[in-house]
């Protein structure tokens, strides 16, 4: 165990941190769950990239700086405590950029990654259908061969700011005969393509934050497959793993929370400590974040001593919904009847940040496989009971 | 930046756990409930040939000079056998006072070695604890007057006992009348070596909280495995699974707190207290949420006495509140969340 910081760490810590003082967009950007606000973060992104601080742990050559998992932790943490925008091509970065390197062709990462981290390219995912949520074996979106092409037919749904999005990646099944979890294909497919018709969904906060995607005779060249026909299930699953796993929830986001939310409470303690309670969530979420930060730490060290992230991945899925939906509950109790004002509110605490984090922090438990899925995973394939 | 185990610590473990596996078995933990004295002198002496009682013992004194890290996967193990012994406070806690004394204490290296090779017993009554665990059993106590700190031989102190629903666990109020014989730091020194004694005592019962929730998991994970009702193990239902899956996700998340904790007490960084607080917090409901979820899918079988769920439930149960209860905890880690200085937010777990 050694937990000082290298010389080179830390130097990196303070090239991000000072990019990040210089570069970071003063006034908030619109929400990314809108047009205008989507349009500010490609932008934004595009200035990450042009840095070389869009993906840092990508190689050289694919427009990153090939860091370890610890400057990556580092990157994020810096990133969440300057207050930098979300980050709006997660999906994409994040989900099938790992899938592929490990998947992909040459020529399909030469085509996909760089525009992906510059942000060129915006990615939805389409996974799910109207009947296969929990269940995704349940696809019946269809891809059928003809020559060099798939024929696309189908819906998905749920798609995030896929109405604003270049491209999807998903399954699609290609084998009409075949069932469940075999004869699915994982495309990427041109959102602009004939025959594709993409309708918005508002979600809670009232925007068209997802979407439906209708797939009417959609063409898509065969090269647009990642890994082999019939074998796309396997290839989602190596996804599914990173998206439960580490990446997608960095500590530094949860930690900056909670910094906010300990400064939240010190500004209304008066009112905060008529009800006990409050102060002993508002620990809790320090320690929540602390311990998921040192989890991470934890893993990332063991990572790099060869071991691979397992079933336990789905433990922090579990960890950090919950902790988000706890830290944004607590916010609401101590802005007590203000908490309930929206953005426009003449008198709303800080924009409606809480209100905002606290409306989706209610998705988390639900997307990304919802928390009942991975307690099943857990007890299954973490701790070896029987299949129901 | 490496937050893991080398391999020499984790092979250590593996051979602790192995050993203690066949010495500490539950039948023999249920005999050693029933004696009067709880203790077994058999259990102890082959804990000391395998060098356990040395571990915290320097190396020019015979022992292995581990420090706090070493310790924390130690107690895990301790925890997970339950172990009808208080190894720990005597090789540990009491250990690390005694090592901390000036060299020009009397008797200071003649305790060190026999608590190496395993011929003393020592107690620790820190004030936090309102009884003094295995008082009785003790050939010597490290009692507390103020802020001095006194090695009081057993013959020197009267112990009324206060049993415990843990029978392993030996508790007593101990009568005694301090004098400077006994007196070995007063002071600042005396206030600072109760301090370090304070967060060696509460890592030490974190640790071992954290194994028995792994052990209390890991029978119940085997127990509805074989159990069949409406024809199928009940472990394949969900609601029995969903039970499970929390126990193990938060034993998941406090041991890297536990880690991080040992880590801070190894090297005398100043956030200590709040480490050692907020590891003693995730272990304890690590602990106590086994213990409930563990005794739910056992059903009724978990509420007897001849099931051996019960011992690790009361040994969870019992050290939840011992070393400072979760009122104590909880008041240290706010001090420094809501304190003015805090240093919050990310970049800030590991550099102060
Ligand atoms: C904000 C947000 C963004 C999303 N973005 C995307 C996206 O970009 N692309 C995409 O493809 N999808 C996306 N999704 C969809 C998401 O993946 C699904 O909502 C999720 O997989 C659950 O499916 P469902 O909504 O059909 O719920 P259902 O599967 O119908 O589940 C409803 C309830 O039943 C429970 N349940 C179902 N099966 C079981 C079981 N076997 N055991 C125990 N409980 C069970 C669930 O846990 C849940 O509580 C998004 C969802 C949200 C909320």
């Amino acid at each position: 165990m050694e937990l000082a910081f290298t010389p080179r760490q830390r130097a990196f810590r303070a090239e991000v941190r000072a990019w990040l003082a210089d570069n970071v967009p003063r006034t908030p950007l619109a929400s990314y769950d809108t047009r205008e606000g989507f349009e500010q973060h490609r932008e934004w992104e595009r200035r990450l990239f042009d840095a070389r601080l869009s993906m840092v742990m990508w190689p050289e050559a694919l427009g990153g700086r090939g860091c370890d998992l610890i400057e990556w932790l580092i990157f994020e943490e810096e990133y969440y405590a300057s207050g930098a925008p979300l980050r709006v091509n997660q999906n994409g970065q994040l989900l099938l950029g790992p899938t592929l390197m490990e998947f992909g062709t040459e020529a399909q990462k030469q085509r996909f990654l760089p525009r992906m981290a510059s942000s060129e390219d915006m990615w939805a995912q389409g996974w799910s259908e109207p009947n296969a949520g929990s269940d995704m074996a349940a696809i019946t979106s269809k891809a059928i061969r003809e020559g060099d092409h798939y024929v696309l037919n189908g819906q998905k749904t749920w798609s995030t700011r896929a109405i604003y999005a270049d491209w999807l990646f998903g399954l699609f099944r290609s084998d009409p005969a075949s069932s469940r979890h075999h004869g699915l294909s994982f495309l990427t497919v041109p959102l602009d393509s004939p025959g594709v018709t993409i309708r918005p969904i508002r979600a809670l906060n009232g925007k068209e934050a997802f979407a439906e995607i209708f797939f009417d005779d959609v063409r898509v060249p065969v090269e647009n497959r990642i890994g082999d026909e019939g074998k796309g299930w396997h290839v989602a699953m190596a996804t599914a793993g990173f998206e439960r796993g580490l990446l997608l929830r960095s500590p530094g986001r949860f930690q900056h929370t909670t910094r906010r939310l300990v400064a939240l409470y010190q500004a209304h303690r008066e009112v905060a400590d008529r009800d006990p309670a409050i102060r002993d969530a508002v620990c809790e979420s320090w320690m929540g974040a602390e311990a998921y930060a040192l989890s991470a730490y934890h893993t990332v060290g063991r990572l790099a001593k060869g071991a691979r992230i397992g079933d336990e991945a789905s433990t922090n899925k579990i960890v950090w919904s919950e902790l988000d939906l706890k830290m944004h509950e607590t916010a609401m109790r101590i802005l007590g009847a203000r908490g309930e004002l929206v953005a426009e509110a003449p008198e709303a605490e800080d924009g409606a940040s809480w209100l905002e984090g606290f409306l989706f922090a209610q998705a988390g438990p639900i997307y990304a496989g919802t928390n009942e899925i991975q307690r099943n995973i857990i007890a299954e394939r973490m701790l070896g009971l029987p299949k129901s | 930046m490496d937050f893991t185990f080398t391999d020499d610590q984790l092979a250590f473990r593996e051979a602790v756990s192995r050993f203690l596996m066949t010495e500490a078995a539950p039948e023999m933990l249920r005999e050693i409930w029933d004696t009067d004295v709880g203790r077994s002198p058999d259990l102890r002496h082959k804990i000391a040939e395998q060098g356990l009682t040395a571990l915290s013992v320097p190396e020019s004194l015979g022992g292995l000079g581990m420090d706090d890290v070493a310790w924390s996967l130690m107690t895990q193990e301790l925890g997970y056998y339950a172990i009808p012994d208080s190894l720990a406070d005597t090789a540990y806690v009491a250990a690390g006072l005694i090592a901390a004394l000036p060299e020009t204490v009397a008797k200071r290296e003649e305790r060190l070695c026999a608590i190496a090779d395993g011929s003393i017993r020592i107690a620790v009554g820190h004030p936090v604890n309102p009884f003094v665990a295995d008082a009785q059993p003790a050939d010597l106590l490290l009692l507390a007057h103020g802020d001095e700190v006194h090695a009081v031989p057993r013959a020197l102190v009267d112990v009324i006992a206060n049993p415990s629903v843990d029978h392993s666990r030996r508790l007593g109020r101990v009568v005694w009348e301090p004098n400077s014989a006994t007196r070995v730091a007063a002071g600042e020194a005396g206030r600072a070596l109760w301090a370090a004694t304070l967060e060696r005592g509460v890592l030490s019962a974190a640790g071992q909280l954290l194994g028995l929730a792994q052990r209390m998991l890991d029978l119940s994970v085997d127990y509805t495995a074989q159990r069949k009702q409406f024809g199928k193990p009940i472990g394949s239902f969900q609601a029995v699974k969903h039970h499970l899956a929390d126990v193990a996700t938060r034993i998941e998340f406090a041991k890297p707190v536990l880690y991080r904790a040992a880590h801070a007490l190894a090297h005398g960084e100043a956030g200590v207290a709040v480490r050692v607080s907020h590891a003693k917090l995730a272990c304890g409901e690590a602990a106590w949420l086994a213990a409930r979820h563990g005794i739910q899918v056992h059903g009724a079988m978990g509420y007897t006495w001849e099931v051996d769920l019960q011992m690790f439930m009361k040994r969870a149960w019992a050290l939840d509140a011992s070393w400072g209860d979760r009122g104590f905890h909880k008041t240290r880690v706010a001090g420094f969340v809501l304190g003015d200085a805090a240093a919050l937010g990310p970049g800030r777990t590991f550099e102060e």
